[in-house]
């Protein structure tokens, strides 16, 4: 089984050392729950396995393919959720979630995936209607469409998904990440310790990210 | 050697041996050029001794526009080697180039004056080292506009690339603005016909121009250097 | 991709046509700062005739460039942008498809109000024709170049005079072969050439453009 392996991650942003020596792994079949006081670096750990900005040293290998620097957007795209909303506030709920599925070629089950989490009684109303917590479902509702197949597993990054969610969403979201690790995909999660860690508690590993700063 | 100059302290040891030396060179070279361009060289038939001005304007013109292709040179280094001096010399290069245009601009108009009867004229030449020089402001201005330096340093480094590239498209457009504009043509705003004992004086001011880039390049990118080790240490010292 | 490309530009101009008052905006903009020329000039007719051609030209560079702004900063700050960095679909296309929605939201706007414009300044009737063309061809220029400089500023502190700044520059070869069409039509020459000049600068925009764009949107992404 293709596991990620993480070696002596190194971060500098604005020459500044976030964290150094990160080393973990990763297997399909658990959540990793990222845990770290505010500013140990987690958002930036996570930007880097997505891709979004290059470590300063260290190495990424899933399986035996090595994304460090370039990365071969067919054989490795995580699904990354940040912190902010990516929602057109000028389109309708729907068309939002439509608008994404096209772009990331995930299934077109949208009336499903906002029922899941509960919007789907919004569907048709402008985006900018909805309360910065139903924002935060529309953009998690993206994990509850089909994902495209493929050979390896898929890899979930998300950067506190539970922030600004009741507990009622959370329990989605949990139960999403379960599903999905128990179909051999792979989860990292950044968390503050909320309830959100109580649900994937049997599912999940942690690292601890206060120990590698620099 | 490039990678041998991606530390910083090595250059900083260089630049100090070679600094004294260059000053020494880049005042030498001045003072002959001088000489020889007011009082050796001879006066031109049309011009009478306005003409002079060519030695300080034909040379910091050729300046202007080699210190632009070093930039974009230094700019596509740092993008694709991501070599942390290139970007830095490209960021110093910056204001040196633009003051060899506004030198450029202030000679060309006291040049032509005497003959024009006023102190600007939209010549071809003059407009299109104007646009240079708003090109330099413009990187100049882009490399300091974000908190992040490196980010700064990226962007210009796209920017004069761009800028490079539509240099000659500029010239060419503003070439043809200039003559169809203005179907009579003005005084021939040119070095006349060079004689060799023009071409030496041009020649030696043109390296001291070039020794003067030099010079002032190594001292910028040394307090380039510096204050980036004052903000590392003032990082540091937050925490 | 080309789904892509057409799902992009048709999100950006209907968000675009919601902002119906924006478009608006910009076509009074127009008209005003022709109005401004003219005041600051005078009624004289003949001078009016013979720089008409220029007021256009310089016109539609700063309805366009006043438009830009807002071009990356919305998806930029909701992450959408980092979204389209991490979609299958690469950059450039997305640059491509950002230039081609401007285009159509504000390019079209100065192609339609720049006859207006010339029946304001009394331009005679054979400037026309010309006068569409070279809009027609000029614009996506316009556009091109304002998404890299809307691009290389993204995330800049005081962004608001530095984009002009970078940019204003590298449009001049445009508003000269444009209002070089204007002028040679004036005097009765051919203007065939500065036509030909103008696509095949659009020609050297579409192919580099979009790239120079993806790189400095990758820059802001990091």
């Amino acid at each position: 089984m293709q596991s990620l392996k993480i070696k002596n991650l190194e971060c500098n942003r604005n020459g500044r050392s976030i964290f150094t020596g990160i080393s973990f792994d990763v297997t399909p079949g658990r959540i990793l729950l990222l845990s770290g006081k505010n500013g140990s670096g987690k958002t930036s750990l996570l930007r880097i396995l997505a891709g979004l900005m290059p470590p300063k040293a260290g190495s990424i290998v899933w399986g035996d393919k090595k994304f460090t620097d370039k990365r071969d957007r067919e054989l490795f795209s995580p699904l990354y959720i940040g912190h902010s909303n990516p929602v057109k506030l000028g389109l309708t709920v729907r068309e939002n979630l439509i608008f994404w599925a096209k772009i990331f070629g995930h299934g077109l089950n949208v009336d499903a995936a906002l029922e899941q989490f509960g919007i789907r009684n919004h569907s048709e109303l402008p985006a900018s209607y909805l309360s910065e917590g139903q924002k935060r479902r529309l953009t998690l509702a993206r994990l509850a469409l089909d994902q495209p197949v493929s050979t390896l597993p898929s890899l979930w990054l998300l950067d506190e998904p539970a922030w600004g969610l009741d507990p009622e969403a959370v329990k989605t979201l949990s139960n999403l990440a379960i599903d999905h690790v128990k179909n051999q995909g792979m989860v990292i999660i950044s968390t503050h310790g909320n309830n959100l860690d109580e649900l994937l508690a049997l599912n999940s590993d942690r690292y601890s990210l206060t120990e590698n700063n620099c | 050697m490039i990678n041998y100059f991606s530390n910083p302290n090595r250059f900083l040891k260089l630049t100090e041996k070679l600094l004294p030396w260059l000053v020494g060179l880049t005042i030498l070279f001045f003072l002959v050029g001088v000489y020889f361009g007011l009082l050796y060289s001879p006066a031109d038939y049309q011009q009478g001794e306005t003409v002079r001005i060519m030695y300080v304007h034909v040379p910091a013109a050729w300046l202007a526009l080699s210190c632009y292709a070093f930039m974009a040179a230094m700019g596509a280094l740092s993008l694709t080697y991501k070599h942390p001096l290139a970007g830095i010399a490209a960021r110093s290069a910056a204001p040196i180039g633009a003051g060899f245009t506004v030198i450029v601009i202030i000679t060309g108009s006291l040049w032509g004056k005497p003959i024009w009867g006023t102190w600007w004229v939209w010549d071809a030449r003059l407009s299109s080292v104007l646009v240079l020089f708003f090109l330099y402001l413009g990187h100049i201005a882009l490399s300091h506009a974000f908190e992040n330096p490196l980010r700064g340093i990226r962007a210009s480094a796209i920017l004069a690339l761009v800028g490079l590239v539509n240099i000659p498209i500029i010239k060419f457009s503003v070439d043809w603005w200039n003559t169809l504009h203005q179907p009579a043509s003005l005084t021939r705003f040119d070095a006349p016909a060079i004689d060799p004992s023009m071409l030496i004086p041009l020649i030696i001011m043109a390296l001291a121009f070039f020794l003067y880039f030099l010079t002032i390049l190594l001292v910028r990118i040394k307090s380039e250097l510096t204050s980036q080790k004052i903000r590392a240490i003032n990082i540091k010292m937050i925490k | 991709m080309l789904n892509r490309i057409g799902l992009l530009i048709i999100k950006d101009v209907k968000l675009a046509l919601q902002g119906a008052s924006d478009t608006g905006m910009t076509f009074v903009f127009l008209l005003l700062a022709c109005t401004l020329f003219q005041f600051s000039i005078g009624p004289d007719q003949t001078l009016l005739i013979k720089v008409g051609g220029g007021v256009i030209w310089v016109v539609a560079l700063l309805a366009t460039i006043l438009s830009l702004e807002r071009l990356f900063i919305t998806d930029f700050e909701d992450g959408t942008l980092e979204q389209y960095f991490l979609s299958p679909m690469s950059l450039v296309f997305f640059a491509l498809a950002k230039a081609i929605s401007h285009w159509l939201t504000t390019g079209l706007l100065v192609i339609i109000s720049a006859p207006i414009i010339a029946l304001l300044y009394s331009l005679p009737n054979e400037v026309f024709l010309p006068l569409f063309l070279s809009m027609v061809i000029g614009t996506p220029i316009l556009s091109l170049i304002g998404t890299l400089g809307a691009a290389l500023t993204l995330g800049a502190k005081r962004s608001g005079v530095l984009m002009p700044l970078i940019i204003l520059p590298l449009y001049i070869p445009v508003l000269i072969f444009g209002t070089l069409v204007i002028y040679n039509v004036m005097y009765g020459h051919n203007y065939n050439s500065f036509l030909i000049v103008l696509i095949g600068l659009l020609l050297l925009s579409l192919a580099l453009a979009p790239w120079a764009t993806a790189c400095a949107l990758r820059q802001a992404i990091e």
